[in-house]
């Protein structure tokens, strides 16, 4: 028996063990398992994009906000400080202050000044320097990431993925959520920024405008219920959300209403007790993402450094509170691509192309065995194998198979008997000039090698131009057709092959009617 | 059992002109139909909003209109695949922001009167990232051609490049052109179906040009034409097999793989045929009209083998340590 076993038989025997051996996992639903994707077990897919814009202009507020303390601490007077889309424009208006200030501003770093002089004042034109600039665009983009993860698992969804693509796009895939509902929650939950800000309520103006707002230095933003109340704030903010620690979901104590708790960094209690305690009997308003949640009125110092934010619904404080706990968004998210399929429907498409999987690979089988009689038997357990292999692969990379991906392995199995028709034609034809069958079978495979390896390599580089250029689902298309490529060529050349030797060795005796041929 | 026993040589080449007649008059057709009625884009490539919602019974696409039309105005509104599978497609325009969120929901609650429904699926893709993705697919496309250019180049010759991308452009537009006529939906499917047929297309023209090489190197053949008759006489059997079976898998997953595989296992469908169909009788042909010199080639291989003979022979002086 030994002596019987070739090499080429024993590696396609190795490689159907362990086929088959990494194929079952998948079937009972151990590790390691093909992953299915989102249009087949149901679930969410979005693609977000980053405002990277504004993070810069974030920054460049940061800047001017800086300036201004600076300017107030040392004493360097500035007059018309104005913020640009990307640059800050200031006067110095005592010319003498000129190196004084250029000694303050050498302390912020990744800026550009240039200076234009005019009779006794100096102009400055602060810019980010383009490093920088690159710099917050990656920031952004990396702690948008990191910000949406943490939210998300604080969620407590199952496995979701937060990747990024490209320059400035964040894809998120959440597998397994059923209801609108949950579809609802999420995406607030992920594109809400999270920013929190405690303002103190001017009420000794009256003003209608944005404009007329400026001019008090104050600012006008809407109530969070009724959009057409408008709230007139000074600024700056009081405390922002940056100083925030934790944020939990109860209910007030004497309305019953639910709420978010939240507690202050030991700067931000500080700040929080010394505001609280000079304005009494004033109010202060809990603004998030620029509307106006509440403004409760102070009625003593607030120590200790913790508050409360009112909120309409359980279901809204819920995801509130884990979005100022998992921190704000540096910069806005947009929804740019939004695919959620319901679990049914991905069940249906499971069926539906394990049907044609089945029947197509039926077909082939009986087409095969019926056409090439033994030989033909000889490629349908190539191709047997050859399904195993594929399924055991991608269950070992952890490869997500997606609906394309399964009408990729239906097409693998059309097109893997390929190599072996080839191959038999060759060997057929050996046999009509009239070989010994075993040369035939010999100067089959030799004559059939170039033209199967240049036809594979071929599809291959198809498919990956798929890969490198397709995204989600396509990307699993490519995928499977290039395992099966690979695969294919290893059952089908080489398994076959050691199976006719072994046929051979053990002395069967094989009649060009085991290749379909009349005698 | 065989279909094509015996070594009897076709008369392909004999024939070539009406098949090129053919052949233009298709593409023809195809550019006409594709520059004149366009592509169906699916919301991949022009951005947009799909929602699949199942009823529990079949329903009367009238109704399901009416009452949507209550707050969407314009939405495209049709079955999908069973009468009680509804795809309504909506424009990214009709729907702001704050709708988009809860989308799903608000379709729901507008169809309720029609009895139980599952929301099955909503897709929304923004135009500018379907631009995105036309972009993306475009590339593919090219670098899968240079890619096998280059390729082929390597292995044969570059007029055997040339003839065989030439092929893999007709059966491209040929195949776009019968999307376009069904009014076939492109998606992202669509194109992987596109890239797909290129490669299968493409194997089968080379197993052709393979044995077409092979004649030119074993045999004293002059003539060209007999030469590529003789090529795709002895590989057609392969030809007719692996079409056959491809074509089979194809038509099963046309049938039972469901609505939504549907356009790209049509695009495939087509994409056989042609593909089967063009390998034999406009690639080689193309060879032909080329002007590819059997002469020539027979030199150059002659060439290559002797350098490979000589390189063998310093090689076994180096390893007898005589040098």
């Amino acid at each position: 028996m030994m002596k019987k076993l070739n090499y080429r038989l024993v590696i396609f025997l190795l490689a159907t063990v362990f086929g088959i051996a990494f194929t079952i996992p998948s079937f009972i639903g151990k590790s390691p398992r093909v992953n299915l994707g989102l249009d087949l077990q149901g679930g969410m897919y979005l693609v977000l994009g980053v405002k990277q814009d504004e993070a810069i202009k974030n920054k460049i507020k940061t800047i001017a906000s800086t300036i201004k303390y600076i300017s107030e601490k040392k004493e360097l007077f500035i007059d018309n400080l104005t913020i640009d889309k990307n640059s800050v424009k200031f006067e110095l208006i005592d010319k003498d202050d000129e190196k004084k200030m250029d000694e303050e501003l050498k302390a912020i770093p990744g800026i550009e000044i240039k200076k234009k002089y005019k009779n006794g004042s100096v102009e400055y034109i602060v810019t980010l320097t383009p490093q920088e600039i690159q710099k917050t665009k990656e920031d952004a983009i990396k702690l948008a990431v990191q910000t949406i993860r943490s939210r998300l698992d604080a969620f407590g969804l199952a496995e979701p993925s937060v990747t990024r693509q490209g320059k400035d796009k964040i894809v998120v895939e959440l597998p397994g959520i059923k209801t609108e509902k949950e579809k609802q929650n999420i995406k607030k939950l992920i594109s809400s920024a999270a920013h929190l800000e405690l303002y103190l309520v001017d009420e000794e103006h009256r003003v209608t405008t944005p404009e007329e707002a400026k001019k008090y230095g104050d600012i006008l933003l809407p109530d969070k219920d009724n959009p057409n109340r408008k709230w007139l704030l000074k600024t700056p903010p009081v405390i922002d959300g940056s100083m925030i620690t934790n944020a939990t979901v109860g209910f007030t104590q004497k309305t019953n209403q639910p709420a978010i708790f939240f507690t202050l960094n030991s700067e931000g209690a500080k700040i929080f007790g010394d505001v609280t305690g000079k304005n009494v009997g004033k109010k202060l308003a809990i603004v998030v993402d620029n509307r106006v949640y509440s403004a409760p009125t102070i009625q003593e110092r607030i120590g200790g450094g913790s508050g409360q934010i009112t909120v309409g619904t359980p279901d809204e404080a819920h995801i509130l509170a884990i979005a100022l706990r998992s921190g704000s968004l540096p910069a806005p998210v947009v929804l740019l691509e939004q695919r959620s399929v319901g679990a049914s429907l991905g069940a249906d498409s499971i069926r539906q192309s394990m049907i044609a999987l089945i029947s197509g690979f039926v077909i082939v089988v009986l087409f095969m065995a019926w056409y090439y009689r033994l030989a033909g038997i000889i490629a349908d357990i190539a191709l047997i194998t050859n399904l195993f292999l594929i399924i055991a692969v991608m269950a070992l990379f952890g490869a997500t198979l997606t609906l394309p991906g399964m009408a990729g392995i239906v097409l693998t199995v059309g097109m893997a008997v390929d190599a072996n028709v080839i191959i038999n034609e060759r060997i057929k034809e050996l046999i009509k000039e009239g070989k010994p069958i075993r040369q035939a079978i010999e100067g089959g495979y030799k004559n059939a090698m170039s033209a199967i390896l240049d036809a594979n390599i071929t599809t291959l580089i198809a498919a990956i131009a798929l890969f490198a250029y397709g995204t989600g689902t396509i990307k699993g298309f490519a995928i499977t057709m290039a395992i099966g490529i690979m695969a294919s060529m290893l059952t089908a050349i080489l398994g076959t092959h050691g199976i006719w030797e072994f046929l051979l060795a053990s002395g069967k005796k094989i009649t060009p009617k085991d290749f379909g041929m009349k005698e | 059992m065989e279909f094509f026993s015996g070594n009897k040589v076709y008369d392909f080449m004999g024939k070539s002109k009406i098949f090129a007649a053919i052949s233009s008059f298709l593409i023809i057709l195809s550019l006409f139909t594709i520059l004149t009625k366009g592509f169906n884009w699916g919301i991949d490539f022009k951005g947009g909003i799909e929602i699949q919602v199942r009823f529990e019974k079949p329903v009367d696409i009238a109704e399901v209109r009416k009452y949507i039309g209550k707050k969407f105005k314009g939405a495209n509104i049709t079955t999908f695949g069973e009468p009680n599978e509804i795809l309504i497609r909506l424009n990214v325009e009709q729907v702001s922001g704050d709708v988009q969120k809860s989308l799903g929901e608000e379709i729901r609650k507008l169809l309720s009167p029609l009895g139980e429904v599952e929301i099955r699926r909503v897709d929304i893709v923004g135009a500018k990232v379907g631009n995105e993705l036309k972009e993306k697919g475009l590339k593919a496309l090219i670098f899968a051609v240079i890619g096998i250019l280059i390729y082929v180049s390597f292995r044969f010759e570059w007029k055997f490049a040339l003839a065989s991308v030439l092929a893999l452009v007709h059966d491209t537009i040929i195949s776009l052109g019968a999307v376009s006529a069904f009014n076939i939906e492109v998606n992202l499917d669509v194109l992987a179906a596109i890239l797909t047929l290129m490669g299968y297309s493409l194997n089968d023209t080379i197993v052709v040009f393979d044995r077409i090489r092979e004649e030119v190197r074993e045999t004293k053949i002059k003539d060209l034409a007999t030469l590529i008759n003789i090529a795709i006489s002895k590989t057609l059997s392969r030809t007719v097999l692996t079409s056959l079976t491809t074509f089979f898998v194809v038509l099963t997953l046309f049938l039972f793989g469901g609505e939504i595989i549907k356009p790209f296992s049509f695009t495939l469908l087509v994409g056989i045929i042609v593909g089967t169909y063009s390998s034999i009788f406009i690639a080689s042909p193309l060879l032909i009209w080329l002007g590819f010199n059997i002469d020539e080639y027979r030199k150059k291989l002659a060439e290559k083998e002797k350098r490979k003979k000589e390189k063998e022979k310093m090689r076994q002086i180096y390893q007898g340590g005589v040098v």
